[in-house]
């Protein structure tokens, strides 16, 4: 048995811990999410400290194209760091869904010509899923891209896109003609979205489609089940902290029963989270069998539990929870954004049921 | 980062599944898929001494006492091949997984040659004393007494909730042989015979109709002095040594047994139709993740107990399980709907899945209740202060 963290790894999540805990404060964030345009919902020096001075940005991506190397594991100790400040960066956009479709559907070229940008930071890039309105879908045709892209996260600020067709996968450039990026005002603002619109723009195809979209779709589970994990912990050490301090009826909060074993449900829950996102992440490195099975589980059972978490850290902390000066709302914003975004957790748990042939005939 | 077990381990294990197909395709083919922890009790006698025989009763414990040095891993191995088997509930879990252990780890190494290898051999088999009708979660609170007379104990005083009793031949009980002491203090751990006529064992019958359980009478019971584990008054650390034995390794076998009980509970959902009814189907994937959750969660914590770290996320197992299991004894019956309301023939005795969801209520409670056990989470893990209590100056 060695279902725990190598060395490696737990130093890597220590380092991750320390640079997150000392960078990624609430009013940093807090800066960023006032922010509009180029810069809505991204703390663009940490982006360039995460990616240049930490050394992990580009985990995942091969050494050879400028990345870290390192895998799904990694991967997810970095996300549930960020996650647990909620940090305004746009890892999930630019190296949870991006940048693995590239490595996985595009050509030795566009992957050696796109990737190490991505891995410096000296470039984000975002995915979206495209669709005509209301019409047969967006179609990529003779190099060129119609149609529209709802929610794309970190859209505002990403300097390229891939974006999903009906008929393929493409890279798109922010400055390509024809492109219209509209920032939407989002209940998450430390990873807001934007719409994209799509006319004759100029899109050039990625190589294996098919291998692009699925690797986005994994890895972009994964890295949100992995946020939600860091920021369902840090609504329980945040509310563990309050219940030792605050006083009420000459007690302190924390010693009340109805208090405390809210709490521990809390951590019960989140303890199966960590067990659930570990598995998922494993799973993939290793290629079992599970891996699809895991992932899934992983992203309905972590986003599960980042909601309940945050919703009771605003109740557990009374009427300052509620306030926007607090920053329970920031987590109780983000658990929200985790679950609805790439499938909610009933979508999800469907996909375990089929996985599992729960409704295959006797 | 690693999921699997390593290929020693693996060899291990179809050893050890090789040994349970083939006793349990001949010999013992009759006790194969009982799940009642009650049926057919002198058989399942026959069969503890047979798995003590081929060295595959207490795997964990070493061999000089008659286990196999198996490792932590191994352990879990074995008991999941049990499951996977379908071999039936152990007899002597008690003797098993909590006298054993304690007396390993408190016993002097008179009292480890005498009573361990008979528990191995499947000789003698064995109950607990603890909770009293006056003292369940606050155990502390026990008033079972117990004095020295000459060269023995004498034992007086009541316990409940004693599974298996009736088949037992010893019991460990904790008493109060402090006089005038009160909560933890004062108390000691004694081992005393069954058979003797200063104890009466009466069942008690549950909501399943079964009578697994018991209240035990001791009236001028008597044991050996020697018949101690630990020092006078020393009872209390005795005993909390033992529940983290109950809390940790023991529970992780479970979980091919939940996995059996799942799967019937998808069988039934598949034959009647009802995994097509979305709600059901949400439920029955959330039980699949919940039971693999915990599979990967009791391998984190048995990595981290291998390598000797105390992972305190160890303390949420039990409500873990607990939890999970309430919740599919209700899943079965909403599966089965009116037909798991009734049972063929005269004798109050429901079929495996409307028994899980009446058993499945003691699993909340035994061990620690849920409350408890938050309790614990709260003040041990999360580092909360204790709650007031009313009876302690």
């Amino acid at each position: 048995m060695d279902f725990a963290f190598t060395d490696e790894q737990a130093m890597i999540a220590e380092t991750a811990h320390a640079f997150f805990a000392e960078n990624a404060t609430s009013p940093r964030t807090r800066t960023a999410m006032a922010a509009t345009g180029k810069d809505a919902g991204i703390d663009r020096a940490l982006w360039t400290a995460f990616c240049t001075e930490l050394g992990l940005s580009g985990v995942g991506i091969p050494e050879a194209m400028g990345g870290a190397g390192l895998g799904m594991v990694e991967r997810a100790i970095l996300a549930e760091e960020g996650g647990r400040h909620t940090a305004a960066l746009p890892f999930l956009a630019s190296l949870g869904l991006a940048a693995p479709a590239i490595l996985a559907g595009g050509s030795a070229e566009q992957r050696s010509r796109l990737l190490p940008g991505l891995a410096s930071g000296e470039r984000i890039a975002s995915f979206a899923v495209a669709s005509a309105d209301g019409a047969a879908g967006a179609a990529l045709g003779d190099g060129t891209l119609t149609g529209t892209a709802l929610h794309v996260p970190h859209g505002a600020v990403a300097d390229l896109f891939v974006v999903v067709a009906t008929n393929g996968v493409a890279i798109v450039e922010r400055g390509a003609p024809g492109l219209a990026v509209t920032p939407l005002t989002s209940m998450d603002q430390t990873r807001p979205y934007a719409r994209l619109d799509f006319d004759s723009v100029a899109a050039e195809a990625l190589a294996d489609p098919r291998a692009a979209t699925n690797a986005a779709f994994v890895t972009g589970w994964l890295a949100i089940a992995a946020d939600a994990l860091g920021g369902a912990q840090a609504c329980l050490d945040r509310t563990v902290a309050y219940a030792q301090e605050r006083v009420q009826f000459g007690r302190a909060i924390g010693s009340f029963q109805a208090y405390k074993h809210r709490l521990a449900d809390m951590m019960v829950e989140i303890e199966q989270a960590r067990s659930a996102v570990y598995w998922a992440a494993c799973a993939i490195d290793e290629g079992s069998d599970e891996a699809m099975f895991a992932v899934h589980a992983a992203k309905a059972f972590a986003c599960d539990t980042y909601s309940h978490c945050a919703g009771e850290m605003i109740q557990l902390h009374g009427g300052i929870g509620f306030t926007w000066e607090h920053d329970a709302h920031l987590f109780f914003k983000r658990a929200r954004s985790n679950a609805s975004l790439l499938g909610a957790p009933d979508w999800h748990r469907e996909q375990v049921a089929g996985l599992a042939g729960l409704d295959r005939a006797a | 980062m690693r999921l699997g077990f390593s290929p020693e381990e693996e060899a291990f294990r179809a050893q050890a599944a090789a040994w349970l197909a083939a006793e349990l395709d001949g010999p013992f083919a009759d006790v194969r898929h009982i799940t009642s922890l009650t049926a057919s009790p002198r058989r399942r006698r026959d069969w503890e001494k047979r798995l003590g025989e081929a060295g595959w009763s207490c795997v964990g414990w070493p061999r000089a006492y008659g286990g196999r040095d198996a490792t932590l891993a191994e352990q879990v191995i074995f008991a999941e091949e049990y499951a996977r088997a379908g071999a039936p509930p152990r007899l002597n879990h008690i003797g098993i997984e909590l006298a054993g252990p304690t007396i390993l780890a408190f016993g002097t190494e008179e009292q480890k040659a005498r009573f361990l290898p008979a528990i191995a051999r499947g000789e003698k088999i064995w109950c607990q004393g603890y909770s009293e009708p006056g003292a369940g979660s606050d155990l502390a609170n026990i008033r079972t007494r117990a004095w020295r007379d000459g060269d023995d104990w004498v034992i007086e005083g009541q316990k409940i909730w004693t599974s298996l009793a009736q088949f037992s031949d010893w019991i460990f009980v904790i008493a109060r042989t402090g006089e005038g002491s009160n909560g933890p203090k004062g108390l000691s751990f004694l081992l005393i015979p069954v058979d003797q006529r200063g104890v009466t064992v009466r069942p008690i019958h549950q909501i399943t109709g079964e009578a697994e359980f018991n209240e035990t009478f001791f009236d001028g019971a008597r044991t050996d002095a020697a018949n101690i584990l630990g020092a006078p008054g020393d009872g209390w650390k005795v005993a909390m040594g033992l529940l983290g034995f109950e809390r940790g390794v023991s529970t992780l076998a479970q979980q091919m047994n939940f996995r059996n009980e799942l799967d019937a509970v998808i069988a039934a959902a598949r034959a009647n139709g009802e995994a097509k009814n979305p709600l059901i189907r949400q439920r029955l994937a959330k039980a699949e993740i919940g039971l693999k959750i915990m599979r990967y969660g009791a391998l984190r914590m048995l990595t981290d107990a291998e390598s000797g770290r105390l992972n305190p996320a160890a303390l949420t197992y039990k409500i873990q399980w607990a939890s999970w299991r309430r919740d599919l004894g209700e899943l079965a019956m909403d599966v089965l709907g009116v037909a798991g309301e009734t049972v063929a023939g005269h004798d109050y005795a429901f079929p495996m899945l409307p028994n899980l969801f009446l058993y499945s209520r003691a699993d909340t409670i035994y061990g620690g209740t849920n409350e408890i056990q938050r309790n614990i989470i709260a003040e041990r893990a999360l580092g909360l202060p204790r709650e007031p209590r009313g009876d302690l100056k």
